[in-house]
């Protein structure tokens, strides 16, 4: 296995998120994409953090652990805030397609064409 | 010091407001007293810090939540920051001081929509959101207080919940949160490269290192492009025609206004300035983008029959001009943009108001129904004069002073082309100004609009205080007036240019 797997898997989930949120016509897809993007942004962040064979962040008195032997705590606290603020966005969008398609009864994009120019 | 400490009241004082706004909604007149309160506070908050930087003249930095201590045992900083300097003072009192006004419109205006205490309550979240970035120093609070911004604004432009607001909404939600992930990937790959999140440290840090990496040119990508999406400069200003008009005007007036500044160019030039010491290649980016920028913006502005999406498109144009001069980075020039930022502010957000207020008086913002509204609306036709000669740079209105400077600062720095062309686009901006106070104010009354009157007091004293700004802002180049507002903020940037 390629040290760099795990990275190029998560460049290839952002560019699956990316592409669905160009292409797709379909509000609840479209949204998906997003949700998938910040995902991979997210394991981005964990990634960064992470070292092989590194242990979790948290100092003992009965056993003793060089900082140097440890994973990166920071972006594990950073990412749980983006994840939460990743909720909210969706969340809202969600919300946002329910009242659209109340008002256009469908959800698709390219129908909803009130705004031009 | 007692005034390091109250500087996260310019976030808690909103985030209260809302959250009281929320719980005591069913208490007639509380929603509004709370929302004009709150912005009220904060206006007099950035004045007593404009004060005592007077006084001090330092940069005032508060580590939050005490961690201070622990910069001596890790060697680096620990913690989140709040840093007040000229810069950051100057963007506060803009700020404030527009927040403030559009509370106290807002007031009258919003009884037009139900459930008036949500837009209070989302109205200080954005604020609390945007003093956020002003105030931070750390890179990922700057992040999480853009996305505070960001969806109470997206909320804001769907709050009619009709077709087109809802359609704006959902497109602004989906561009900026693309926007946000841009960020935040930009923002850990600096982390990653540079072992902290902290502005003054990561500034640090990439200056001691003699070659620049690969990774330096990504981020700058990914920041250009998030930033500039939240700052609507072309090619990311998609989103921006359709959001700001879709809002109802107070919030078009703060989006316009302050939020494009506060989450864009604000960000832009604490990032790429005081950070990254203004690489050559990044002002070269911005000096193209500003130029298109402008030219796009003016030019599809003079075709649109909507009031307010002129002066979207407008505002487009505007923030090109804002670029132009950060992207020429000499003193002159960072001061003829942050000039033009303040001026911006007032003539936009003041212009903005003002369609609302037509909007309120006729029922209409399409400029071919409106006709002769100028002896029916002495108030509103008046300011709106103001804030159009302001914008269109006629002297000695204020737009006119922040664009010489501009341009100026360009022939100095021998962008020859670059100055032409924003005179070239001032002489555009004069014909689409023209074509507003010429369709809606002037010539002939049309009969079904016989009986409308002038907007409610409270909406017509922030037009006339805003239209006062846009006639008298010129003053900020007396010298007394500079060396207190514009000199501390341009210092600040100037430094660390390093051109």
């Amino acid at each position: 296995m390629n040290a760099h797997m795990p990275y190029i898997l998560c460049l290839i989930l952002f560019c699956i998120g990316i592409y669905a949120v160009l292409s797709k016509r379909n509000i609840i897809k479209i949204i998906l994409g997003v949700v998938i993007a910040e995902y991979a942004v997210n394991l981005f962040l964990i990634l960064v953090a992470y070292k092989a064979g590194g242990r979790a962040a948290i100092f003992s008195t009965t056993e003793h652990i060089a900082p140097q032997s440890m994973v990166d705590p920071l972006p594990h606290a950073l990412v749980l805030t983006s994840i939460v603020i990743g909720l909210a966005t969706t969340a809202f969008m969600i919300a946002l397609a329910i009242r659209l398609y109340g008002k256009y009864g469908t959800f698709d994009i390219t129908r909803m064409r009130e705004l031009r120019g | 010091m007692i005034s390091e400490s109250i500087v996260p009241l310019f976030v808690a004082v909103p985030l209260a407001g809302a959250f009281l706004t929320a719980l005591l909604k069913r208490v007639r007149g509380i929603p509004d007293i709370l929302g004009v309160m709150s912005s009220f506070s904060g206006f007099v908050l950035s004045v007593f810090f404009l004060v005592r930087m007077q006084a001090e003249r330092t940069v005032l930095v508060l580590n939050v939540g005490n961690w201070g201590g622990f910069q001596e045992v890790m060697g680096r900083i620990v913690g989140i920051q709040m840093v007040v300097d000229g810069f950051t003072i100057f963007m506060l009192l803009i700020v404030n001081f527009v927040a403030f006004l559009v509370a106290v419109y807002s007031v009258s205006y919003m009884t037009r929509y139900t459930d008036k205490w949500q837009f209070h309550t989302l109205f200080l979240l954005m604020l609390a959101g945007m003093n956020g970035v002003l105030v931070t120093g750390d890179m990922f609070n700057l992040f999480v207080f853009v996305e505070v911004a960001s969806i109470a604004s997206y909320a804001l432009v769907g709050f009619g919940t009709g077709k087109r607001e809802l359609e704006a909404s959902f497109k602004y939600a989906v561009m900026g949160g693309v926007a946000s992930l841009l960020i935040l990937l930009g923002i850990i790959f600096l982390y990653s490269a540079t072992g902290t999140l902290n502005m003054g440290d990561m500034k640090t840090v990439l200056s001691e290192w003699s070659v620049q990496p690969a990774l330096i040119y990504l981020v700058f990508g990914l920041f250009l492009a998030g930033f500039g999406l939240k700052a609507a400069i072309v090619p990311f200003h998609a989103w921006l025609p359709d959001a700001h008009p879709s809002a109802p005007a107070p919030i078009s007036a703060m989006l316009s206004g302050v939020l494009i500044k506060a989450l864009g160019v604000y960000a832009i030039a604490r990032v790429f300035i005081t950070v990254f010491g203004f690489p050559r290649q990044v002002s070269i980016i911005l000096l193209v983008l500003a130029a298109i920028s402008m030219g796009v913006g003016a030019l599809v502005a003079l075709r649109q029959w909507d009031m307010k999406r002129l002066l979207a498109y407008s505002s487009i144009s505007q923030v090109g001009y804002i670029m132009l001069g950060f992207g020429i980075g000499t003193p002159l020039g960072i001061m003829g943009a942050l000039f033009h930022l303040f001026n911006h502010s007032m003539f936009k957000s003041l212009l903005f108001l003002d369609s609302g207020a037509v909007e309120y008086a006729t029922g209409t913002r399409n400029m071919k129904e409106m006709g002769g509204l100028a002896r029916k609306m002495p108030v509103t036709s008046g300011s709106t004069l103001a804030g159009a000669m302001s914008l269109a740079g006629i002297p000695p209105f204020a737009g006119f002073w922040s664009k010489l400077v501009i341009i100026v600062a360009a022939v100095q720095a021998h962008h020859m082309k670059l100055a032409a062309w924003a005179v070239l686009m001032s002489i555009v901006t004069i014909a689409y100004v023209l074509k507003v106070t010429r369709f809606a104010f002037l010539g002939e009354l049309r009969e079904k609009f016989r009986d409308i009157r002038e907007v409610p007091a409270l909406m017509r004293i922030p037009l006339i205080i805003l239209a006062l700004m846009c006639i008298f802002g010129g003053l900020l180049l007396v010298p007394q007036v500079r060396d207190v507002l514009l000199s501390p903020a341009v210092r600040v940037l100037a430094e660390n240019g390093g051109m």
